[in-house]
């Protein structure tokens, strides 16, 4: 049979499973989107690429499988940039695949030619130039490969229009690419970790995305409650152990509960799954959990030790670990360390001031959460309101919570929020989102509509860059500077402009009955509430300090 | 002065790495890149193809420090990187070369 590059590219992701792809087309990428509307894929058009970047996580990172974005050459490649780096700090599995000028014009600076691979470099596990219609037989396969092996990330496919254009025959199709087999496990670590938790008197496990990545919530749990140990979680790892469970300790670091943070002071074992010592998770690293032996459970081996000397560090896939573990771990009560645990939180519990307010910051999340079950998917923008979602809002299971931790990027949640819906049709995905980061990717307001995605962006306005804001006035002495919007900005009219219903709760007699109309109606929402912008994400422990230097809260 | 007692002025032990690694273009982008971006100097860099021209040979004179370790391990998760050995200060490589470099 006889395929061009492009025809070939899109018969390897069909045969790859993939059914939706977020992109936008461009001169480079013509040849792509040619093959593309011959195929059974969905494509959903994006109105900026970063927006398709981030539709495509939103699909990996409530999936869990490599999901694709499509640009063409030059502007569609550098507005790709942002997305694919966030997913390579939060290990999402994407594979992006941009169009480029022919072989023959590469290095002639021509119309919309940029060096992605040398852009992409930096910001992925593995990237190609594709400089042969051949290659792709390889490469189409080994990017899903590497983006889903090990620790999963992004990988990027730069392919010139020639290469799209050129024709092979082809007997057969190569194999799909799959992930490697896990890499084989210490069976003496393992057994030395079992001996340092069955002897510790205060340990603490320590939960990060890497037990999302590895479906190992279960085993997690089980561990947990086998050995009694207080656990807290990363703002990756937020889902694993519900909320509201007993053991939790929700979670740690620089706007982590007192509680959390001192628990983790007095421990003498910390029990590290799937995370990576992040210096907003551990504060100053050389205060953090002074007395404590360190285990180490990863499954990138550059981890263990990077920041902080592990006393046994486990390369492997957390999942299997866990399980070699749990029969040598002993069931223990551990009545005394868990009695210090309850007397920590009743002393220093997390403050949620005015929660019964619906139009205040924590209250908002607190109506959004009882209008909702554990069905519901979040994501986040990224600020204050991240944090406040992060601290007050009941997660309960894996993969039900969207937000961007490595990176930090502003803009991520809301084409996040539409891949996630695309990505598992029967959910409401609701989209925690500020004023400042709202804007930064407004335009997919309009892809979202088109859509039809049933996400509900529940928009907290404060007219202000809030937790810039919140830091001036923490340790700027208040010389607030391009922090605040100088005119306010009609949310409910742009949603309506993009053909998006959008809602008031400020001049709703009823806030909590609009919220629930607007949470419950199908298709696409923006819900707008105006905050105070004098309200700051506390505790807060300052950049460089330890974690129990915290201020306020 | 040779390389070895070029660090042992600046008060530097000197590493030697060794890296198989696949032979196409951006490998030694993503090598080289991936020191400088994590702040790590290279002081000599030597690449050639290995017999049979489907590997390379890249040869790095490195600062052996306490994040040498961690530098290596990162080495080690690049694609085209099939193979990473570290040789101590005794290794002649660069040494050998000393005579392209005099002023």
């Amino acid at each position: 049979m006889q395929y061009s590059g492009a025809q070939l590219i899109v018969r390897l992701l069909e045969q790859q499973g993939i059914t939706t792809v977020a992109g936008i087309p461009g001169g480079a990428a013509l040849p792509l989107y040619d093959a593309l509307s011959q195929s059974k894929i969905h494509h959903v058009l994006a109105r900026h690429e970063q927006g398709a970047g981030f539709i495509a996580q939103g699909m990996a990172r409530a999936t869990g499988r490599a999901a694709v974005c499509i640009a063409s050459s030059g502007p569609g490649a550098t507005n790709l940039v942002t997305a694919i780096a966030d997913a390579k700090l939060d290990s999402i599995p994407l594979v992006c695949i941009t169009g480029q000028v022919p072989l023959s014009m590469i290095g002639t600076d021509a119309f919309q030619e940029v060096d992605t691979y040398g852009l992409s470099i930096p910001v992925t596990k593995h990237n190609w130039l594709v400089r042969d219609v051949r290659e792709l037989l390889t490469v189409i396969p080994e990017a899903f490969r590497i983006a889903e092996s090990g620790r999963p990330g992004p990988v990027w496919i730069d392919v010139p229009k020639d290469v799209q254009n050129a024709v092979i025959d082809l007997a057969e199709l190569p194999a799909p690419g799959k992930a490697d087999p896990l890499p084989e496990l210490d069976a003496a670590a393992i057994s030395r970790a079992a001996d340092m938790i069955n002897r510790a008197e205060r340990p603490v496990l320590y939960l990060g995305g890497g037990v999302v990545a590895s479906n190992a919530t279960t085993q997690a749990i089980m561990f947990a409650e086998q050995a009694s140990l207080p656990t807290t979680m990363t703002l990756m790892g937020l889902g694993t152990l519900p909320a509201d469970h007993p053991l939790s300790l929700g979670m740690l670091g620089m706007h982590g509960a007192r509680f959390t943070n001192y628990m983790l002071n007095e421990a003498d074992l910390l029990i590290v799954v799937g995370a990576r010592f992040d210096d907003r998770a551990i504060g100053k690293a050389e205060k953090f959990c002074p007395d404590a032996g360190i285990i180490h459970i990863d499954i990138d081996e550059s981890e263990l030790d990077k920041i902080k000397k592990a006393h046994v560090g486990i390369r492997g896939d957390v999942k299997q670990v866990l399980e070699l573990l749990l029969p040598q771990v002993q069931v223990t009560l551990r009545e005394s360390w868990l009695a210090r645990m309850a007397e920590l939180k009743a002393a220093h519990p997390l403050q949620m001031p005015d929660l019964d307010d619906p139009r205040s910051h924590y209250g908002l999340i607190r109506v959004v959460a009882e209008q909702l079950d554990d069905e519901a998917t979040i994501t986040t923008d990224v600020g204050q309101h991240q944090m406040w979602v992060a601290q007050a809002y009941p997660l309960r299971r894996p993969r039900q919570w969207l937000t961007s931790g490595g990176l930090g990027t502003m803009g991520f949640g809301m084409p996040a929020a539409i891949g996630a819906a695309l990505a598992e049709r029967e959910r409401t995905v609701v989209c925690f989102s500020g004023d400042g980061s709202i804007m930064m990717n407004i335009q997919e307001l309009a892809t979202a509509a088109e859509e039809g995605a049933n996400i509900k962006i529940v928009l907290m306005d404060n007219q202000a860059l809030g937790m810039v804001y919140q830091q001036q006035g923490m340790f700027y002495s208040e010389r607030f500077y391009a922090v605040g919007y100088r005119r306010p900005t009609d949310f409910v009219a742009l949603a309506k402009a993009c053909g998006i219903r959008g809602v008031d709760l400020d001049a709703s007699d009823d806030p909590k009955a609009l919220l629930a109309d607007a949470l419950h109606t199908p298709g696409p929402c923006l819900i707008h509430c105006s905050i105070d912008v004098q309200q700051r994400v506390y505790p807060m422990v300052p950049p460089g300090a330890a974690n129990t230097e915290m201020i306020g809260g | 002065m040779n390389a070895r007692e070029g660090f042992a002025e600046t008060g530097f032990q000197k590493a030697v790495l060794e890296l198989t690694v696949n032979n196409h273009p951006g490998v030694m982008s993503h090598v080289a890149g991936l020191f400088a971006r994590r702040a790590f100097n290279v002081e000599g860099i030597l690449c050639m193809p290995m017999e049979g021209g489907r590997h390379s040979r890249i040869w790095l004179l490195v600062r052996e420090d306490a994040r040498l370790a961690q530098m290596v391990k990162q080495v080690e998760k690049l694609e085209d990187v099939l193979e990473v050995s570290r040789h101590g200060a005794d290794h002649q490589v660069f040494e050998r070369l000393e005579s392209f470099f005099r002023q």
